[in-house]
């Protein structure tokens, strides 16, 4: 029973450069969220649909306000589709986990940090294809505003969904379930109606104003808004940050309990 | 350098104890069959061995790395059992995707050519069929080209036409020198594609030999006689005797050649109630695995 052969060669053998992070597997990895038809459904069909019919409810008004609705409604569908898309992006983690992808990837040299890493990317261009993708449908439906509201509203509607980048992690590491958009989609939508997105949050109860003041969605829809309508206050700012804060805590938290389960 | 180095290796699950005290070696270039019942052992070892449980009691060695060190510099991979693919990914991405991650990949097109699913490049892994989809898992496993490959009862599942196609992967592989150990349930698999068994039962090794000499093992006789003070260096030292087991007052050899050892206890000793059994691979390995009772033998590599 000797070795007969050519035993394989050890030269160049080593751990990977950047934990495995690489622009060829975050190619691959975007190319393959985008098949999911649910994801491109929400992230992009969606938002449109619901800026079309909420829009024509200021189809009455006069012009100027007719338009004030529609950029409104825009960047507000904008920022849900942000949302959905991020979301979704971490919380494909739940469904690597239980298909046992997770655990085929533990067999390579890519480091957690970096499949980390990899996930964030990925969510955060879903969030930006909502975004253009609802700015696109909005400016071709005769939405006006100044270039550099335009510009404003779309960079910080798409930046701030980061907060969801972190609770889709958050999700996925919690629950290793396939079907986890399924629990969580009703969850967002709940979120959403607290930050103004489906209707302006003044035109809720009080007491629902202010316990909205406390949700994740709240800030978001806020300082997206701001370069249109005003109104950025250190509170809206503060959501924000504090939110982001929590979850990706709650992520790390949840993930360092996944990868030291050996 | 040993490809496997286990050291008295164990892990419990809180009062359950899945691999108890086990060592094992493994020197490179060997094709080791992992063999023994389901729930054995035999995965909870060879997830120790990846990194992906951590011993209770003992130490694990790949080629004189900790797994994780293997893992990283790509020295092992393993194909396992079920699970660890992405539908939505087609056959050609998913490799592409795990060759993305190492430094020092092996084309893509190389290793779906070795694993023999060229022809279904293109196709999305949830339309593969279970034995295409091992395949696959196959020639992740060989984007690193691994100096050991772990396989965990890699045919589970499949037809036999799966299977052979399978197996001929592996072993037009396993000619070029790499250190391959499976885990089967299956008493022909191992007998066809390894040249060394290593039977498992309760988590402990209960055999260990080459194929030939588990088949001798399995395929000779077995002399019991009644005999109080055996002299067992004697009795080893008989031709064709594979192992000498002393249980009371009674005393087992199993050997090939039982004629000779009757002979020997008939007249150079006091041995009576002489009692000689054939037995087959399958009695064997039933024997050897399944009975609790049964005190571990003296294997052929002490």
């Amino acid at each position: 029973m000797t070795a007969t052969t050519v035993t394989p060669t050890n030269s160049l053998r080593g751990p990977t450069p950047l934990g495995g992070f690489n622009v060829t597997a975050l190619r691959l990895e975007i190319v393959r969220v985008l098949r999911n038809r649910r994801t491109l459904f929400f992230i992009i069909v969606f938002p449109s649909f619901f800026f079309f019919m909420f829009r024509s409810s200021g189809g009455r008004s006069a012009r100027a306000q007719a338009d004030f609705i529609a950029a409104y409604v825009m960047i507000s569908m904008a920022v849900y589709g942000a949302m959905v898309g991020t979301t979704s992006g971490g919380a494909t983690v739940a469904i690597e986990r239980s298909l046992g992808w997770s655990r085929q990837l533990r067999l390579t040299p890519l480091q957690p940090f970096a499949y980390v890493a990899m996930k964030v990317l990925t969510s955060m261009t879903l969030g930006l294809i909502a975004v253009c993708s609802t700015f696109t449908v909005g400016a071709i439906s005769g939405v006006h505003m100044a270039p550099e509201t335009w510009l404003f509203t779309g960079v910080l509607a798409w930046t701030s969904s980061l907060v969801f980048a972190a609770f889709g992690l958050l999700v996925g590491f919690l629950f290793p379930a396939e079907n986890v958009m399924q629990f969580v989609g009703p969850l967002m939508a709940v979120m959403a109606m607290f930050g103004g997105i489906f209707v302006p949050l003044n035109q809720l109860p009080q007491g629902l104003q202010d316990f909205a003041r406390f949700t994740p969605m709240y800030g978001v829809g806020i300082v997206a808004r701001a370069p249109l309508v005003g109104g950025a206050t250190a509170w809206a700012l503060g959501s924000i940050i504090v939110w982001t804060i929590v979850f990706s805590f709650g992520a790390m938290m949840m993930f360092k309990r996944d990868t030291a389960r050996v | 350098m040993l490809a496997i180095d286990l050291k008295n290796l164990t892990k419990r699950y809180g009062a359950v104890t899945a691999v108890s005290d086990l060592s094992l070696q493994v020197e490179p270039g060997e094709i080791v069959a992992f063999l023994g019942p389901n729930g054995a052992g035999k995965t909870t070892t060879i997830d120790m061995m990846l990194g992906l449980a951590r011993p209770s009691e003992g130490s694990v060695a790949i080629y004189g790395k900790s797994p994780a060190d293997a893992i990283a510099a790509g020295e092992i991979a393993a194909v396992m059992q079920t699970g660890g693919l992405l539908k939505d990914f087609t056959v050609e991405e998913t490799v592409q995707f795990t060759a993305s991650l190492y430094l020092n990949a092996r084309p893509v097109t190389e290793v779906l050519e070795r694993a023999g699913i060229t022809g279904i490049a293109s196709r999305r892994v949830g339309k593969c069929s279970g034995g295409e989809q091992q395949r696959l898992r196959f020639a992740m496993a060989l984007i690193s080209d691994p100096r050991l490959l772990i396989l965990d009862e890699p045919t589970t599942g499949m037809d036999v036409e799966g299977r052979r196609d399978f197996w001929g992967a592996i072993r037009d592989d396993a000619s070029r020198g790499r250190t391959i150990m499976f885990a089967t349930h299956y008493l022909d698999e191992a007998d066809s594609y390894a040249d060394r068994i290593v039977l498992i039962r309760q988590g402990s090794i209960v055999a260990d030999g080459t194929t030939a000499e588990i088949k001798n093992l399995a395929s000779g006789r077995r002399v019991r006689v009644t005999l109080a003070n055996p002299d067992v260096d004697a009795v080893r030292a008989i031709g064709g005797v594979i192992n000498v087991e002393q249980r009371g007052d009674s005393v087992i050899v199993n050997c090939s050649d039982s004629d000779v050892v009757a002979r020997y206890f008939l007249t150079s000793t006091a041995a009576r109630d002489i009692e000689v059994s054939s037995q087959n691979l399958e009695a064997a390995f039933v024997a050897l695995t399944a009975d609790a009772s049964t005190p571990m033998l003296s294997g052929a590599r002490p």
